[in-house]
């Protein structure tokens, strides 16, 4: 009787895994990718212990592939070399890679009831498809790449409930904005974050996930949605091996918040806090480029809706555009459904899968004094190039019509 | 021991630029610690020095290196109102002492007694010390340890 985190970290532990307890847990899959691999795989090495389980290590190349620069080069070849040298099946090399999150669930590794750890901060996206999921340092991932287990804290539960439904121009990312701007940065600290409702329901995986995925901008350790049919049609013939739901059961939570989607308007989260949120129609700074992609906001139904925005129109003569799709999948459908198209005849530059310029890395840094508006998650001092450059986050839709307008501006749909 | 302030929600982005995430070295890493937001301290910062923070101190990235980047400047304790909670396990994963406390603006130099939850400077200041079971963790030197020697 719990919680979702409780109940699923007493099935990972076989302990009654109350909040406040320290609890010994079984894992079903850990995910490094090519920044965090590097330290893990030295840890790996120093501890001197076989691979636990070489099916369940995930090795995701993303942030600095295809390599930037000589040492992004040498950091992917210690992962190739590691996956090689352990057996590892689950590396995804470039070509077959993706935005590590949007692989993880691509490849059938996340579902209801599962523990999953990576060593990547966004690792708790994973709790829109009812996985308990959180991100960990590099050393613990290379714990548990020899060990198979981990402690965790039961977290405390904070309960979402969102009843209402979204208007056409507003998505998961702008309740999800609004949410952390209500709840603050630290808001929800050490603290598990369920979310609920006739919205909730009513939501795709993607705006899901993205929501989940930001569950770590307002500090907390994991987030979760009720696991429902289309978790299950999701999971047909992709989830690898099989998985049962779990659900809150009486559970006790310590604080509850209520919503109604019908009143969200798109909103942004101006510089330099993901909790500093407003109104996107309130802010109307001009933009010198408009990024659509990350493991927050770069799935195929993120492009679909900036493509809906962009159609027939053109990227302003002082904007660019920078598309980056967040996986190989994505972009092949996006191909096939004529999104890139969209995106190219408007004027926009597309890149291949990669973290990119989400986290100042490349295809997309800014400059000194530029403004970026971004789908991605996170706009600290300096987070996409230079240290007084200017990120707003917001929406997909948001990102597309103000890459029109040159300016931060609500989509019309 | 002597302090350096920050003050709320210091993200790892601050702590070490992703730019530089390319070397699990700890003494390069630390030579870029908040190169972006105070370029003084990596240049300035001494074995022992002391971090003293508001809350969610280490929130956003995941990445350790910002962790290894003040092992690798010698700084011997983090204390914060409160912690980004990766940051924390990262902290105790490689035996950084991060301490929960609410130390005041004016400090210039503390003394830390960890064991017995003290601190000391122009005024006192008590913090609950850490389970046991993470206690263990930090007397073995960092989970590596701890795990060979428990044979976990």
């Amino acid at each position: 009787m719990g919680t979702i985190v409780e109940e699923i970290l007493s099935r990972a532990s076989g302990a009654k895994a109350e909040a406040r307890h320290i609890v010994d847990a079984k894992i079903d899959y850990v995910m490094v990718n090519d920044i965090t691999g590097l330290p893990a795989f030295e840890v790996f090495d120093e501890i001197g212990r076989p691979v636990w389980d070489k099916e369940r290590v995930v090795l995701v190349p993303d942030h600095y592939v295809p390599a930037k620069d000589v040492k992004s080069a040498e950091q992917a070849k210690a992962m190739r070399e590691f996956a090689k040298r352990n057996g590892i099946k689950n590396y995804f090399e470039v070509g077959n890679n993706g935005v590590c999150h949007q692989v993880m669930m691509e490849q059938g590794f996340v579902a209801p009831g599962r523990v999953i750890v990576g060593a990547d901060s966004h690792t708790c996206s994973y709790g829109a498809l009812g996985a308990f999921s959180t991100g960990i340092g590099s050393t613990e991932a290379a714990v548990v790449f020899a060990s198979g287990r981990l402690w965790f804290k039961v977290p405390e539960t904070f309960n979402f409930k969102v009843d209402g439904l979204l208007k056409p121009n507003c998505m998961g990312k702008d309740l999800m904005l609004k949410i952390i701007g209500d709840v603050s940065v630290s808001g929800c600290l050490y603290k598990s974050m369920e979310f609920s409702g006739k919205a909730i329901d009513a939501l795709s995986l993607a705006d899901r996930f993205s929501m989940c995925n930001m569950v770590i901008e307002a500090g907390g350790k994991c987030g979760f949605m009720p696991p429902d049919r289309k978790v299950d049609e999701y999971l047909k013939g992709r989830v690898v091996g099989g998985y049962s739901k779990v659900y809150p059961t009486e559970p006790n939570y310590e604080k509850e918040r209520h919503y109604d989607a019908s009143e969200i308007v798109p909103m942004v989260s101006a510089p330099h806090s993901p909790d500093n949120v407003k109104p996107a129609a309130e802010v109307s700074v001009e933009i010198d480029q408009a990024y659509l992609g990350s493991c927050t906001n770069g799935r195929i139904e993120d492009l679909r809706i900036a493509a809906k925005v962009l159609k027939g129109k053109k990227v302003h003569s002082g904007v660019r555009l920078i598309v980056v799709p967040a996986s190989k999948s994505v972009y092949e459908q996006a191909l096939a459904e004529g999104l890139l198209k969209v995106f190219l005849d408007s004027g926009a530059f597309i890149s291949g899968w990669t973290c990119g310029a989400c986290l100042g890395g490349y295809m997309g840094v800014l400059a000194e004094g530029e403004v970026c508006v971004s789908s991605t998650n996170r706009n600290f001092i300096g987070r996409m190039g230079h240290p007084k450059s200017s990120v707003y986050l917001a929406s997909p839709a948001t990102v597309a019509a103000s890459a029109v307008a040159g300016r931060i501006s609500e989509a019309e749909l | 021991m002597r302090v350096w302030h920050f003050g709320d929600n210091v993200d790892t982005d601050q702590i070490i630029p992703a730019k530089y995430l390319v070397t699990a070295d700890n003494k390069e890493l630390g030579s870029h610690a908040f190169e972006l937001v105070r370029p003084e301290f990596a240049k300035e910062a001494r074995q022992g020095d002391v971090i003293v923070a508001g809350s969610n101190f280490g929130c956003g990235s995941s990445r350790e290196h910002a962790v290894r980047a003040f092992l690798g400047l010698g700084i011997k304790y983090v204390v914060a109102r409160s912690f980004a909670r990766i940051f924390y396990r990262n902290c105790i994963n490689l035996g950084l002492l991060c301490i929960e406390c609410d130390v005041g603006g004016d400090e210039k130099e503390l003394d830390i007694d960890y064991e017995n939850g003290k601190i000391v400077g122009k005024k006192e200041y008590s913090f609950p010390p850490p389970p046991d079971f993470i206690k263990r963790i930090i007397a073995d030197g960092g989970i590596v340890e701890h795990l060979r020697r428990n044979n976990v």
